[in-house]
Formats: structure tokens, sequence, C-alpha cells
């Protein structure tokens, strides 16, 4: 099984999208945003990758606005 | 000591808002935003959790909305350079705060109309003359929740409902009442709420935040300050993302922590049970101060009109000298004079000598408010 990221614009999204995937039951860490897809600063939410449109569904319930999500 | 200057700022605060400040600074120090070790997470995760506590408190439903500011001032100033262009009419009360005031003042001189709705001289609004200056059109309506001076309560949900028929926003201060009354943005139909965390939250000074309705369009309102916020730093130009756009420049995370702190206690004493605490103390107050030879108290005399604010001057005696001798024989606390609010006091008569203020806070006792009323009976009389 792979590892996801998950960017987002802000930090406070990061921030609004671990609670919301923690409360659903995922384990995810944050960790800096790699270079390879954005050359944001901020940080970005790492999980195991079960299914992402699960993962999507997840953000989308609570208002989380993400601005992309790679496979690693 | 009595501390009864709890309208300038409260004290004491919480000693677990001292220890969340402590804590931040000593295991949370990076930068929120900025980087991405486990430091700069930790900050950024207090800084979220105020966010949330603020949004609760208020019933945003949306953290990302809560921009987090210096003060009530900073907040005032955002919404009202923010959202008034010129040609815009703004419509604002007698009772107002010079947070409000003088950037209205000077928003004029760039073109804005302006009206000033005259209150009653117990500080209340005629709620139909308010609706007689709001015209079709209307840009913003901007209104103190709760009088500095006379701690008189404006009849919010009404306004926000006649500001909302004519097509305005309504833009809150919250500065006197935040945490002390209870505030629910969208049962009451507030779009942008200004507040300051060292009042009735509790908190230090030189933290606030404007808090943003769901339905207002962010697009339509500019930010004051523009800068580094962390994000699309490939980008020379602002981003247009909440809460970013607005908060330019590495955040007051120290005052942030502690402001979440003070929520937190505030929420868990329960926000109506410290109005109905400080209820208590303005109707002792009020009632212990009216016998007084040659006192006169302002403000309305319905307990349920008022925040924990009394206001009052002495026939032939000067406000400083009351204040200065409260302090010095007594060591009672107050503010005299014009308290930054100069309409507000020629609204209810007391212009340009100002009154002394008197404002309990949360761990006020009756057993205070008794020895501050023979106190103030002592000067009254010698």
């Amino acid at each position: 099984m792979s590892d996801g990221v998950i960017l987002f614009h802000t930090t406070a999204m990061a921030m609004k999208a671990e609670k919301a995937l923690t409360r659903a039951g995922y384990q995810v860490t944050l960790v800096p945003t790699p270079r390879q897809f954005s050359s944001d600063c901020g940080i970005a939410v790492r999980f195991a990758v079960v299914s992402k449109e699960t993962v999507i569904e997840v953000m989308t319930k609570n208002d989380v606005e993400i601005a992309g999500l790679h496979e690693l | 000591m009595i501390y009864l200057d709890n309208a300038a700022t409260s004290w004491p605060k919480p000693p677990e808002v001292l220890k969340a400040m402590e804590n931040v600074l000593e295991q949370a120090g990076g930068n929120p935003g900025r980087s991405g070790h486990r430091l700069s997470i930790a900050a950024a995760r207090v800084v979220y959790d105020t966010r949330e506590d603020i949004a609760q408190l208020f019933n945003c439903p949306d953290p990302l909305r809560v921009i987090f500011t210096a003060n009530a001032t900073y907040a005032l100033n955002l919404g009202l350079y923010g959202v008034l262009k010129a040609g815009d009419h703004v419509v604002t009360s007698s009772m107002e705060h010079n947070a409000v005031l003088r950037p209205l003042r000077d928003l004029e001189k760039q073109d804005v109309k302006l009206t000033v709705v005259p209150c009653a001289s117990d500080g209340t609004l005629n709620l139909k003359e308010f609706e007689k200056a709001v015209k079709q059109g209307t840009r913003l309506v901007v209104m103190v929740q709760a009088s500095n001076v006379s701690g008189t309560i404006m009849p919010i949900a009404n306004v926000a409902k006649i500001a909302h028929r004519a097509g305005a926003l309504l833009l809150v201060d919250a500065a006197q009442s935040a945490g002390v009354l209870p505030i629910d943005i969208q049962a009451m139909g507030i779009d942008l709420l200004a507040f300051t965390g060292h009042k009735g939250p509790l908190g230090p000074t030189g933290i606030g935040a404007l808090v943003i309705g769901k339905n207002v369009d962010t697009s339509q309102i500019t930010p004051l300050v523009r800068g580094g916020t962390g994000s699309q730093s490939e980008k020379q130009e602002q981003p247009e993302f909440l809460p970013d756009k607005f908060e330019s420049g590495t955040p007051n995370v120290v005052g942030i922590a502690g402001l979440g702190a003070g929520i937190r206690f505030i929420q868990k004493k329960g926000v109506k049970s410290i109005w109905e605490h400080e209820k208590h103390l303005i109707k002792t107050l009020r009632e212990g101060l009216s016998p007084i030879s040659g006192i006169k108290v302002y403000g309305s005399t319905n307990p349920d009109e008022s925040v924990g604010i009394v206001s009052f001057t002495v026939r032939n005696k000067t406000v400083s000298e009351i204040g200065q001798r409260l302090d010095e024989e007594f060591g009672i606390m107050t503010r005299v004079g014009l308290h930054c609010a100069p309409a507000a006091h020629q609204t209810i008569g007391s212009f340009p000598e100002g009154t002394v203020r008197l404002a309990p806070g949360v761990f006020t006792t009756t057993d205070e408010i008794q020895q501050t009323l023979k106190a103030i009976a002592k000067v009254a009389q010698s």
C-alpha cells in the first residue's frame, strides 16, 4: 500500500483536513509539502492510500478545499 | 485593590491563559504556516485550535472565516475600509466608539456617504429612526453591540433584518460584548463581527479577530495589509482564499494561544452565566448609586439592556478628582473621561466633561461592589 499526500492552499486548511480525517478514522501525518508537487512553503497531509475517493469524500463533506492529491 | 476597569481590559486573567502562552513559547515556538517541521506544525495547530474556539463561541460555521487581527480597532478598520468604496452609503449610530467613527470620518473624505442615527439619552436606538436612515442600496451598517460608555445594548438582530432588507451588510463592534453576551452570528444575522481578545474573552492584549459570515462574498472585501502568507509563494499577488487574503505577516501566536485558553475558560463557565453575574453586579451598583446626593447615573435602567458598565457623574466634582480619590484612598480602579467615544458622551449628555466608568468583570464580587458604593458615597459627600 502506497502513501498519498493532499496539498492545500493554506496551512489553516491543512489543519482543518487533518482534524476531519482523524475524526473519520484515518491515520494521517502533517509533512512539509513535497517540492515536486508545489512551490508552496506550507504543509501537506500524508495518508495511507486505501481509496482516494473516500478521502476526497471526507474532504468535501467537511468543506475542505484541496489544491491537489498525489500518490508518492 | 478593586479592579473595575474591565471595559478597558479585563483583569485578572485565568491562570490557564498564562500557562497557554508560556507553553506555546516553550513547546510550539515555530512559525505557523511557514515551514513544515514539528515546531512549525505545533504552532499552526495552536493557531487553528483558537480559530475553532472563536468559530464555536460565535457559531461561525467555518473556522477559516476567522481573521486574526491585532485588536477590535484593526478588525473594524478591515471591515470598514475593506467593504466601503467611493459613492457607497453607510449607516451607523451616535453611540459609536472612535474605532468606528474616525475611520468613517476619514472615509467621508473619500466620498463615502455617512448617516449617523441619533440615539436616546440612555443610549438606546430608536429602530424607526434607524429604519428611515437605511436606504435601498445602502452598502453597510456598522453598529456597536454594547456601548463602552453606558453599557447600553443595541437590538442587533432587528438591525440586521433592516440592513438585509435594504441589501446592506452588517458589521458589529463587539469589543464590549464578546465573551459577555451570547452571540450567534447566524441567528442574529451578523455579517462581520469585530472583537478584541483582551476584554470579555479574557485573553492578552494585542490579539482580536474579524469573523466573516458564511454569506459574505469576500471577493468584494479588500485587505488592509498585503504580504507574506506562507502560501502561493510563487506569486507576487495577494492570494484570494481565506484566511490568507486578510492575514499577512507572522501572526501573534502567543496572543492567539492565550485567547484560545481564555475562550475555553469562559465557555466552561458559560457566557450566559457570566452575563447573569454582571447583570446582578450592575443592578446592585445602580441601586446603590442612585440615592447618593448629587449623583447622575447614565444608561438604560432595564437590566436586560446593558452589559457590565455603569457611568456616573457627581454635581460640582470633576470626574478626574473622583477617579483619583477612588484609586488613592480606596484602591478602586475606574476609568474617567471620554472613553474614546465623544459621540456617545454627546448623546448621553456628558460631553465634554465625560463620566466615571465602573466596569466589573467575571471575577468581581458583590462584596467589592458594596465597598465601592460606600467609597463613592464618601467621595461624593466630601
